[in-house]
């Protein structure tokens, strides 16, 4: 069963879902989707076992080939190609890899290269195996690091998905195929704002989701109404306590310290389990 | 004219409580919220639209089926797996690029406009606002994000503001760059713990890529002292300015729950008292 742990609003608690939930169920894979901000192996402290490069394709021209139609930079949506009569400039950062300025060059001028984006890091905690990607700085695609994180789904596993916030393009890249999907709110009019923005793109992809409200008793009541009147399962409710946040603070997963937890992450687990059919 | 963005790289440290405080503080600048996929500055600021506009982001293949001869072309040439089993396109996955339209033998698939959010100049009690919504879960986010900044600076020009004042979304991909750069000043909010220290890190680097001035502001700075030393101290050795350290206070979620900002509904807690000085300080950076 493949279950995403997603978040609207930032900062809501999604990490620590995704690793304790991990911890309490044990000989699970743990995939950290965030690549702009991996923080799962902060609190997990993994071994690593194996580093990989995360490349994309990027065009080359040959500039004697080239003749300078500008057939390529007339097809590419991302203009990540100009064509001047002398030259053809190169903009690789914008280039989405689809290849398509290889195929209409009517001189075969154009092939492809590698191009190093990210990194791919490969490791283990007791039973659990963590897979997370790392955006290089500056980079502004983080979609192909996510593919290449999911590429290690291992099928017949557990496998929990940690996605970065928002409601964009790494989000849907993270959540898509998952059997069933986690939202961590916080009771706040943001917790509730953001919410009922990803409720929607999970209703328009077709994925079951639940809530979990974190910090369950700051804010007001509204997440909880919200909830009820659209017939949103609530599978978790995490107050606020001080203690949890100290440990999340010093790296430490709450449920190490607070075992009483473990069996609460059990729980939701075969709720879940039950929910999607599995 | 300056600007100033707010950013974190870990999600729910504070921007957008700092940047509302911000616009009660300022006194002749732009708002922007470029959280575009997730915009929450609107509930503390209350905007009221003057103008909207469609905002069209990203274009989608259509796959006439009348003419399709189900040869299988583009889906062996769609690296974005895009084109379903029955011939159909997938919205959620598909970018646009085109390169079905090329490989279609039969010129049966065209690339159309869809419509990926909208964005809007609106009025406040504290000035001008440009903010946008892009629709769930469309993609081309850095897009809309430059759009809304083009529109705070036709603002700032047109009123004579000298500040636009920019909310940022969390992480360090396409909107964040997209809301960084040219900037003048990179604020980087963060919080003690394991997390908001590496991703701070992250965001200061993203700064430095950009050749931006940074400064920091520590956000709940209590709740791990040993923390907020480790962050006062890796910013002294890399010459980064700590503009200010705030308590936590369960005072602002309150303000948060009223719609308000924490400069207006608590001016003399702790909080709104430490957000005074960080902007004064942001001030003294600016000029």
């Amino acid at each position: 069963m493949i279950i995403s742990i997603a978040s609207g609003k930032g900062g809501t608690g999604k990490t620590s879902v995704a690793v304790n939930m991990a911890l309490s169920i044990g000989k699970a894979q743990l995939l950290d989707c965030d690549v702009e901000e991996p923080n799962v192996h902060l609190l997990l402290h993994p071994k690593i076992s194996q580093t990989e490069p995360v490349y994309v394709s990027v065009p080359v021209v040959n500039e004697e080939l080239c003749d300078h139609c500008g057939k390529c930079a007339d097809f590419c949506q991302y203009n990540a190609l100009f064509v001047s009569p002398e030259k053809v400039l190169i903009f690789p950062e914008l280039c989405h890899s689809c290849g398509g300025c290889a195929i209409v060059c009517p001189k075969k001028a154009i092939t492809e290269k590698k191009r190093r984006i990210g990194t791919l890091k490969l490791g283990s905690a007791g039973d659990l195996e963590l897979v997370y990607g790392e955006l290089k700085i500056g980079e502004p695609m983080a979609v192909p690091v996510i593919k290449e994180v999911k590429r290690h789904i291992k099928k017949g596993k557990n496998v929990i998905l940690d996605s970065s916030p928002g409601t964009s393009c790494p989000v849907i890249e993270t959540v898509k195929g998952s059997d069933f999907c986690v939202l961590v709110t916080e009771p706040t009019p943001f917790g509730l704002h953001d919410l009922k923005i990803t409720v929607q793109v999970l209703k328009d992809m077709g994925i079951p989701f639940g809530v979990i409200v974190n910090r369950a008793d700051i804010g007001d009541k509204k997440v909880h109404d919200y909830c009820d009147e659209k017939d949103i399962p609530i599978l978790l409710e995490i107050p606020f306590q001080r203690r949890i946040a100290e440990l999340y603070s010093r790296g430490t997963p709450f449920i190490l310290e607070m075992p009483e937890w473990t069996e609460k992450f059990q729980i939701l687990f075969e709720e879940i389990r039950k929910l999607v059919g599995k | 004219m300056k600007q100033l963005t707010i950013l974190s790289g870990k999600g729910g440290t504070g921007k957008t409580t700092l940047t509302a405080s911000f616009a009660v503080l300022a006194k002749n600048a732009v708002l922007t919220d470029c959280d575009v996929d997730a915009p929450d500055l609107h509930m503390l600021l209350h905007p009221k639209i003057i103008k909207t506009q469609e905002f069209k982001g990203s274009k989608l293949a259509v796959i006439d089926k009348t003419k399709c001869v189900e040869c299988g072309l583009c889906r062996e040439k769609c690296r974005f797996d895009a084109i379903t089993e029955n011939f159909g396109v997938d919205p959620f996955t598909c970018e646009g690029c085109g390169v079905c339209t090329v490989v279609c033998p039969v010129s049966t698939i065209t690339l159309t406009e869809r419509i990926s959010g909208h964005a809007y100049i609106s009025k406040t009690d504290y000035g001008l606002m440009a903010h946008a919504m892009l629709s769930p879960g469309e993609s081309n986010s850095g897009k809309l994000v430059t759009l809304v900044r083009q529109n705070a600076k036709i603002l700032a020009e047109r009123e004579h503001n000298d500040l636009i004042i920019v909310d940022g979304s969390p992480g360090i991909g396409c909107p964040v760059i997209a809301s960084v750069t040219g900037i003048d000043v990179g604020l980087v909010v963060t919080e003690p713990t394991m997390s908001g220290i590496h991703d701070f890190e992250r965001a200061l680097q993203l700064l430095k890529h950009f050749n931006v001035l940074p400064l920091v502001c520590i956000n709940m700075y209590d709740i791990n002292k040993n923390n907020t030393q480790k962050i006062m101290r890796f910013c002294e050795e890399n010459g980064v300015n700590v503009a200010g350290r705030i308590p936590f206070n369960p005072i602002v979620t309150k303000a948060m729950v009223n719609g308000k900002p924490i400069l207006e509904y608590a001016p003399k807690s702790d909080v709104a008292q430490e957000i005074e000085k960080v902007w004064k300080k942001i001030l003294s950076v600016l000029r």
